[in-house]
């Protein structure tokens, strides 16, 4: 319904995803402004940056696009709309995705695999079947991170509802964080968005693969072909969240 | 004096309104200094290829980083703020009745959004500077003079930032929706401001156009009193003057903009 609704004004939708494309390519413009003055970074040239960046921000894209709307939860809390969904016949993180689903989003799906396609083509790799197959799951999987993020964040408004920024530290930080190369960061950062929040799963690990790069803080190879199972983990844990994130939830003026 | 006590008292309200949300403002400090960690990381690297990068060494850029964030809030660089309120009241007809209250509707407005900068200048300014100048080594001033300056900068940087707003708040007056040349408006506000890169360090003509550009008051312009890059009375009047002059300009487009869009009103009929 969101969808039809928004396909009516058929300028307007196109005017919408252009204003997105654009927005959102303001900061890939920002790391060719760097590389403008700068031949590499963290020891990464233009191209392999710009394979970071487009494989984080497609996967993001994906997420943005299907949950976008998740992390006004704290304004549903307040206003008391998030009732309505309750008593209705239908998973409420379903309802609470799909109500106000923005298809203009697709503006920055499109604006990072336009971002991935270039760099694919200015690389030099030597391609295996293992790299072919893991381009495709490792953007699924980063997909899947990012929406147990989403969700987890959401679920964290149930008890701190007008904190909805806190979660755009995470969301978009780390979509900020994993557009740069790992090298960039410091060892105790890297290591807590491996193991404590598992962004680095998103792309640097699978991507390191396939551009040949070693890996930071010693982590051993296989750990690339990972990131299927540690979307499961971490969207079971966000599902656990929300699940106990709803069943708390007291109604507004209680 | 009496519409003195009027805008202090509107002020006053524009301070506690965004006082009250303590964990929003908890939230956002937060989410500050993330930010300002992962920016830090990334100029360390670029200072580190291109030492001296817009004239600056690796301790005043890392600063900068923790200004942009310490200030992002008090200058409004992510959100509209009031516009949004504004943008809502043109388009359901509240604001006829605004515009029939004795005040003056553009100082109602920027009394209100300098009691918000007050209040998210300590409050979200102060927590994130401290923390990062904690983790990194910081290029901060000792001498109480320079500070006092890039005060007075800030508060220009505040009026320059309402201006713009409020000029982008009255396109409503003829889009009826005007929300989403407020975004438009404020992504390319936080482009130009140089939250994401210094503007000194902007390459080519995009850099010579983005310096003389209004939102070149916001940031830039306190940071580098902050940072020393401009020293001595005669730079600091300079910078000065380009804040102010822009803050005369785009005040006097709004109350223009303002004048038309109101005939406009009349001539509908109400």
């Amino acid at each position: 319904m969101w969808i039809r609704s928004t396909l009516v004004y058929r300028t307007s939708f196109a005017a919408a995803v252009l204003t997105n494309f654009l927005v959102t390519a303001l900061d890939f413009v920002v790391i060719w402004m760097m590389f403008s003055q700068a031949t590499s970074l963290g020891g990464y040239s233009f191209a392999e940056t710009a394979f970071l960046y487009g494989t984080a921000s497609v996967s993001f894209g994906i997420t943005a696009l299907l949950l976008g709307s998740v992390d006004d939860l704290g304004l549903r809390v307040r206003d008391g709309s998030l009732d309505a969904f309750l008593v209705r016949p239908a998973p409420v993180l379903v309802q609470v995705a799909a109500d106000r689903f923005g298809l203009r989003r697709l503006g920055r799906f499109l604006q990072g695999a336009l971002v991935l396609g270039w760099s694919l083509t200015r690389l030099d790799l030597d391609w295996t079947p293992a790299k072919l197959l893991l381009l495709p799951v490792m953007l699924l999987s980063g997909a899947a991170i990012f929406g147990a993020v989403y969700v987890a964040g959401a679920a964290f408004q149930f008890w701190a509802q007008d904190a909805a920024e806190a979660q755009s530290a995470f969301t978009f930080g780390g979509l900020t964080l994993l557009q740069y190369p790992p090298t960039v960061f410091a060892r105790d950062f890297v290591i807590g968005v491996t193991f404590v929040v598992p962004l680095a799963f998103v792309n640097w690990l699978p991507a390191l693969y396939v551009l040949g790069r070693p890996y930071p803080v010693g982590l051993p190879w296989w750990l690339a072909f990972t990131p299927p199972l540690v979307a499961a983990g971490s969207c079971a844990l966000a599902g656990l969240a929300w699940r106990a994130g709803v069943r708390s939830y007291r109604s507004t003026g209680s | 004096m009496g519409s003195c006590r009027l805008y202090a008292a509107v002020a006053a309200g524009g301070f506690r309104r965004y006082a009250t949300y303590r964990s929003a403002t908890a939230a956002g400090v937060f989410t500050n200094t993330v930010f300002g960690f992962i920016v830090a990381y990334t100029y360390l690297a670029l200072w580190d290829e291109r030492p001296g990068l817009g004239g600056y060494d690796q301790a005043q850029a890392l600063t900068y980083v923790w200004i942009g964030q310490a200030l992002a809030q008090a200058l409004s660089m992510f959100n509209a703020g009031f516009a949004v309120d504004m943008v809502a009241r043109i388009r359901n007809g509240d604001i006829a009745v605004d515009l029939y209250r004795p005040v003056d509707l553009q100082l109602w407005y920027l009394a209100g959004d300098l009691g918000r900068a007050v209040f998210q200048l300590f409050s979200r300014g102060l927590v994130p500077l401290t923390v990062g100048a904690l983790a990194f080594p910081l290029a901060l001033p000792g001498d109480p003079v320079v500070w006092l300056e890039f005060l007075v900068a800030v508060a220009l940087a505040v009026v320059v930032s309402f201006a713009i707003r409020y000029v982008l708040a009255l396109s409503a007056f003829w889009l009826l929706d005007g929300s989403g040349v407020l975004q438009f408006g404020g992504l390319v506000g936080m482009f130009f401001t140089g939250l994401l890169l210094p503007l000194n360090a902007m390459p080519g003509a995009l850099g010579d156009i983005a310096r003389v550009l209004p939102w070149a008051s916001l940031l830039q312009m306190p940071a580098d009193i902050l940072l020393g890059a401009r020293s001595g009375a005669a730079e600091v009047l300079m910078a000065y003057a380009f804040q102010a002059g822009w803050a005369v300009v785009l005040l006097a487009a709004g109350r223009l903009l303002q004048s038309s869009a109101t005939r406009k009103v009349v001539l509908q009929g109400g």
